[in-house]
């Protein structure tokens, strides 16, 4: 078990990067916390694979530092870093039994006998194996593959991370639930760090206590799933991660308030604004939308049922407004009036919250 | 419920039965016929029944030259399956190195059998090819015209240089096919490369490494060129394999009826042992 920490961390897949495009990962420093549970969540081809590899050690990073409890791993292979991985499709060694692959990695470490036998019956029965444990490996299904794949990382009492690359991809939908239920289980169980990388919302706030947003190559916020909810950092976090996602609309900011198309909008931090923006937004999410008597204008387009509340569609002259609005309430037939939450609408600055 | 009456799928049908037709069960036809068969020439011919397929299968030639055939393939097996799947884990997997080495090793596969004969039959005589001289050079005394052993050693050298790169250039196509995950995986937990051999390569190399076992068993057995090239079946009837000696008795001899009984008897053999051969080495996979 231990903390993780990335120092100074950069990673290019070129052998001269000079532009921004050319860094796969941008400077990243993180600490996770010993034990936690952590999930990367960003859109594909946003670095969280090869920030996955750099911390496994299948990958090195060109600059920076990865430390385990502040001892610097960078240079070590992934068999000397002490961690396990569960990868996006199953993989299990074909010819051997349920226990032969989950005694390999502890054969492969000269562990007697005896210790492995004890140690692959206590994570068989943890995974619900033990049935299967003489059984064919290639015969199991994939969620059962995936199960001795991590296996083979529980097995090992030395091991300091466990990391999840989008590990339910090939799994069936009513079958994702058990097994993301039995995962978080099994973390408040064993008390491993783990580090879940997925595209998905739901797998990553569902997992995590913490979550890191990454986009094109950066880490665009670290926070809680609440967090990232009510106060998204970067507008990119706030489509990302909601569904639907946050309403951006451009704005201007008068006398300390934010002013769209002409009418002013409480917010919780235009106050704060120092006049160095290029481009400045408003950003608020629909579920903190509402229709009142005056405020911004706009036209309704649509309205469709998402059972226990309704999503309207509107039309402002800066941009579309998505709002929430429950079940039974009126919905007013043309023209109407919003009103935003001042405590959960922001001002963004070139993407980025005012603070 | 009404049955409806409809053949014209049988036309759909036509074209493959005639090509399997002309291509295959006519010319097989006509060998059979010639099998239980006696003639005296004149396009006059006797029924004779088994008398044939007894000759042959009681004679004596045929059975050295089976047992010939026999030894040549399985030397051939035994030498190139594990050389080839050793070639191939040697071979590069990225870089500008694996085309040159894919090349090369579709070099020999390019060159037509008797030019591979005619090649080593120069390159290996012992006064003015390169390789004959070179050995008596080093002290041995080789001469496959003159030696069995020389003989068969040149043989199957021969095989083993135009042939080892049909299983390397399938045990790599075979190789390149496995996923990453699957070597991270077992870096993770920490395998030696032995055991990466035996857990994850060749258990995903089982299908190719079938494919490439049929179709040098079948070639070998079939064999017929490049040892005719190299050394017409001698020196004596050293190196005499089945397709050479058959050929000796149906156009040599004229011996139409035992030739033709030798066919069917040779091309039994050889179905059965693929029969064998595939159901051994597919008896696992159907467990699963």
């Amino acid at each position: 078990m231990a903390k993780v920490t990335l120092k100074a961390l950069r990673h290019s897949y070129m052998d001269d990067p000079r532009t921004d495009a050319d860094w796969a990962l941008k400077t990243l420093d993180v600490d996770w916390q010993d034990g936690g549970a952590y999930a990367l969540l960003g859109p594909s081809g946003c670095g969280k694979t090869t920030l996955l590899n750099i911390i496994s050690g299948l990958l090195k990073p060109t600059e920076g530092q990865v430390l385990f409890d502040g001892k610097d791993v960078t240079g070590l292979p992934p068999d000397q870093r002490h961690i396990a991985q569960v990868f996006q499709f199953p993989v299990v060694y074909d010819t051997m039994t349920v226990y032969d692959n989950l005694a390999f990695p502890l054969r492969n470490r000269g562990a007697s006998e005896a210790d492995v036998d004890a140690r692959v019956r206590e994570i068989a029965d943890m995974l619900d194996l033990t049935a299967t444990l003489d059984r064919r490996a290639a015969g199991l299904t994939a969620d059962g593959k995936q199960k001795i794949s991590l296996g083979r990382g529980l097995v090992r009492s030395d091991v300091n991370v466990i990391m999840f690359d989008e590990p339910l991809t090939v799994i069936d939908p009513h079958l994702k639930w058990q097994l993301r239920s039995k995962l978080k289980e099994l973390h408040q169980r064993v008390r491993i760090t783990m580090i879940y990388v997925t595209h998905d919302q739901t797998e990553a706030l569902t997992f995590a206590d913490q979550v890191v947003v990454m986009n094109e190559g950066q880490v665009v916020q670290i926070g809680t799933p609440e967090e990232l909810f009510e106060r998204p950092q970067h507008t990119f976090v706030g489509h990302f991660i909601g569904s639907p996602g946050m309403n951006v609309l451009p704005c201007k900011i008068r006398d300390g308030s934010a002013v769209l198309g002409g009418i002013a909008v409480p917010t919780s931090n235009a106050a704060r604004y120092q006049g160095t923006g290029h481009r400045l937004e408003i950003g608020v999410r629909p579920e903190f939308v509402d229709f009142a008597d005056d405020g911004v204008p706009v036209k309704i387009t649509k309205v469709s049922d998402a059972g226990r509340f309704r999503i309207v569609d509107t039309a402002h002259e800066l941009g579309r407004i998505k709002l929430l609005i429950g079940e039974g309430r009126e919905i007013p037939s043309d023209m109407a009036f919003l009103r935003f939450d001042p405590e959960r609408t922001q001002v963004y600055a070139d993407g980025w919250i005012v603070e | 419920m009404n049955k409806t009456e409809n053949q014209k799928a049988w036309l759909f049908v036509l074209p493959v039965v005639l090509l399997v037709a002309f291509n295959a069960i006519i010319p097989l036809m006509t060998v059979v016929n010639y099998s239980v068969q006696e003639t005296f020439g004149d396009n006059t011919f006797f029924w004779s029944g088994v008398m044939w397929f007894e000759q042959v299968l009681r004679s004596e030639r045929f059975h050295d030259a089976l047992g010939r055939q026999l030894f040549f393939t399985f030397m051939i097996l035994v030498i190139e399956v594990p050389l080839g799947v050793a070639i191939a884990l040697a071979m590069p997997r990225k870089g500008p190195w694996v085309s040159v080495c894919l090349v090369l090793m579709a070099l020999p596969l390019l060159i037509p059998w008797n030019v591979v004969g005619a090649m080593w039959n120069i390159f290996a005589l012992p006064d003015i090819g390169l390789l004959g001289r070179m050995l008596n050079g080093m002290g041995f005394d080789y001469n496959f015209t003159r030696q069995p052993f020389s003989a068969w050693f040149t043989l199957i050298l021969m095989d083993v240089w135009h042939w080892t790169s049909l299983v390397v250039l399938l045990t790599y196509a075979g190789l390149v096919s496995i996923p990453d995950a699957y070597y991270q995986a077992a870096k993770i937990d920490g395998a030696r490369s032995w055991a990466i051999l035996r857990y994850i390569q060749l258990p995903k190399l089982k299908r190719v490494l079938t494919i490439a076992i049929l179709l040098r068993f079948m070639d070998s057995f079939n064999i017929y060129t490049e040892p005719f090239v190299l050394t017409g079946g001698g020196p004596g009837n050293a190196t005499t394999l089945l397709s050479i000696d058959l050929v000796k008795i149906a156009l040599g001899q004229f011996d139409l009826g035992p030739a033709a009984a030798m066919s069917l008897v040779y091309f039994l053999i050889i179905l059965l042992l693929s029969w064998i051969f595939y159901t051994l080495m597919m008896r696992n996979e159907a467990q699963q």
